[in-house]
């Protein structure tokens, strides 16, 4: 033992492999598509975080000389509002950005809520006697099987609309793709010897369970929550469109196309930036996502 | 005998399936009256071909399943059907070193975690320091080097892999070494490698060996008694220098036959058996071997023969006598 503290303190030790993050990144970079994705969702978590720096004016301010201006470049806009205002005179810019941290917001929510008990539920379907296993299994079938928009407006008509209600609706709807996904990889993993020597070596049920199994689950959950990340910013911002989701002022990007709806002929804008942002966001979490897949678990690759 | 540290008596396992449609309910029956006894420092090697229950005897000694039926006493005590669960001293007893490297090793874990689990699930005792002391002079014990403590299994080769499962199954002191088919996966260099190791661990740590296997060659080096296991039961069980100067049943004769010998000019009286293994679901009755032995009369078929013989004791109503040749060589 002597030998081998002496070893350790002299820093004899041979350089370490490389780790499974730098493992990670080596093959993620090699998707381009998915660097980009990185990149804009990167910028968008950026701008979402320093919104209130970078806006010019307050997302609910009005100012009612100006009603639906349009942008700088076409006749009649002005720099002091470069993408134009809406038909309540407030500043397209401002809300856009402010709009950013709505849907960050709700996707990091929605993702946290549907991850965390869809990896329960699905960990202790995939440990649990057969008929537990079914009966839970059963459930989500029948939740999956509702059209999802459908299944998220019946509950956010219960709950009552507002964008809390709307993200534990997203999160109902989209959690049931967590629980199968788990109870998959848990049914596989759990078959491996290792369990089986955790067990020999006197591991509880709960151990093997969420200690033992579950971080050897991982990757396609991670694939899957990053992906259901953009499913999350556009379900809100359909229920926000439906009138379901945020409520107006909020700018949140799904709300201000609803509010611009009647003015789409008349002013581009209102209409077309919000839906351009929402598009953007969403094509980068997936390009992303794709990448993630990829890097992190081969099997899954689609190409 | 008082030396014993394990004893097996009439030790079965049986697995129920439900039937479909149109099937009934069957049971397999995966062990089937297995009885033996290990003594410390020695190995029993169990042999057979793929589904006779091997591996199923190999849980049940584990306690990882419980015995359907029999009796199992390990250390002076009597396994109940809740196995090992809260004694860990029990636990500690009897632990596994599985077939294939690859699958037995947590691939998120380091080394080092992997080895002090059993310490920190069974000696909550013993202190964090003590605890990496112990794992990292065991992974010396074991012919590994102490910088691979805080490595990934994926960056190791099987045959160190496997020196990692034996460590793991050293860590808690165990009386008994439950080995499944421990080198049936590793390049024919490294088998010997690990079984080198594990004859000197058991001189060093007094271990008993359970070792299971198929590869007869690798046994007739490794074992001080060999049992035959035929569809879930013993068909031949005795030193190993005895069953094989002289198998009485007709079964291991045609086993031993089928070893393949690295000399070409030598004739090879193999033994080839007609038919294929019955399914467990379905075990002949009578002497379950009855279909495929070319002794086979109609008492085979109608009762199990009774275990015969001392120390080197056989299932068999017609056993070979000394000189006797199978008929395979005498037709040839």
């Amino acid at each position: 033992m002597a030998e081998y503290t002496a070893e350790t303190e002299h820093g004899l030790q041979p350089a370490p492999p490389p780790g499974p993050v730098r493992e990670f990144w080596h093959s993620f970079k090699e998707n381009r598509g998915a660097v980009i994705g990185l990149v804009v969702f990167s910028t968008f978590l950026l701008i979402a975080i320093i919104a209130p720096l970078l806006a010019p004016y307050g997302p609910a301010q009005q100012f009612r000389d100006h009603l639906l201006q349009p942008p700088v470049w076409q006749d009649g806009g002005s720099w002091q509002f470069p993408l134009g205002t809406d038909p309540l005179g407030r500043d397209m810019v401002s809300r856009l950005l402010y709009g950013a941290r709505f849907s960050f917001f709700i996707g990091v929510v929605v993702v946290a809520i549907a991850t965390f008990f869809g990896v329960v539920i699905g960990v202790i379907a995939g440990f649990a006697p057969r008929w537990a296993d079914t009966l839970i299994m059963r459930v989500m079938d029948i939740v999956l099987s509702f059209p999802s928009l459908l299944m998220a407006l019946v509950l956010v008509a219960i709950l009552g609309p507002s964008l809390i209600n709307a993200m534990i609706a997203i999160a109902v709807v989209l959690q049931p793709h967590f629980v199968r996904l788990t109870r998959a990889a848990v049914l596989s993993e759990r078959a491996k010897d290792y369990v089986t020597a955790a067990r020999v070596a006197g591991s509880g049920q709960l151990r093997i369970m969420f200690k033992t199994v579950l971080p050897n689950c991982l990757s396609p959950i991670i694939v899957q929550a990053a992906l259901s990340f953009s499913t999350a910013v556009l379900d809100a911002a359909a229920l926000g469109f439906l009138g379901m989701g945020a409520q107006p002022p909020t700018p949140e990007w799904g709300t201000m196309l609803a509010e611009a709806r009647e003015f789409i002929l008349r002013a581009w804008w209102v209409v077309t930036l919000p839906g351009l942002c929402i598009l953007v966001t969403v094509l980068a979490i997936n390009l992303m996502g794709d990448g993630l897949r990829d890097a992190l678990d081969p099997k899954l690759k689609r190409s | 005998m008082s030396d014993t540290i394990l004893t097996a008596e009439n030790l079965t396992r049986h697995y129920s399936v439900k039937g479909g449609l149109m099937r009934p309910d069957a049971t397999v029956r995966a062990l089937d009256g297995a009885s033996f006894s290990l003594r410390p420092g020695s190995t029993l090697a169990v042999v057979g071909e793929s589904g006779c229950g091997k591996s199923t005897l190999a849980r049940v000694v584990t306690m990882i399943e419980p015995a359907t039926s029999g009796r199992l006493t390990i250390g002076g005590k009597e396994i109940g059907p809740n196995g090992a669960k809260g004694d860990r001293d029990l636990r500690a007893m009897v632990q596994i070193v599985f077939q294939d490297p690859y699958g037995s090793l947590n691939p998120r874990q380091t080394i080092g975690q992997t080895l002090m689990e059993p310490l920190l699930l069974n000696r909550p005792e013993i202190g964090k320091a003590d605890r990496e002391k112990r794992a990292r002079e065991m992974l010396l014990m074991v012919g590994l080097r102490n910088e691979h403590f805080d490595r990934y299994p994926h960056m190791f080769s099987g045959g160190q892999r496997q020196r990692v499962a034996v460590a793991r199954a050293l860590m808690l002191d165990p009386k008994i070494l439950v080995l499944d088919e421990p080198v049936s996966a590793l390049d024919l260099s490294i088998q010997s490698q690990i079984l080198n190791l594990l004859v000197d661990l058991q001189e060093r740590l007094d271990l008993a060996y359970l070792f299971i296997s198929h590869d007869l060659s690798v046994v007739s080096h490794f074992a001080d008694e060999l049992m035959v296991m035929y569809l879930g039961r013993p068909v031949e069980t005795g030193p190993l220098k005895d069953v094989y100067a002289h198998p009485r049943h007709p079964y291991t004769r045609a086993l031993f036959s089928a070893t393949p010998v690295a000399d070409p000019r030598r004739k090879r009286n193999r033994i080839k058996l007609e038919g294929e293994l019955p399914s467990p679901m379905a075990v002949p009755p009578g002497c379950p071997f009855n279909p495929r032995c070319w002794k086979a009369t109609d008492e085979c078929r109608q009762s199990f023969p009774e275990y015969t013989g001392g120390r080197h004791s056989y299932a068999c109503f017609h056993p070979l006598a000394k000189d006797e040749l199978p008929r395979a060589e005498t037709q040839a």
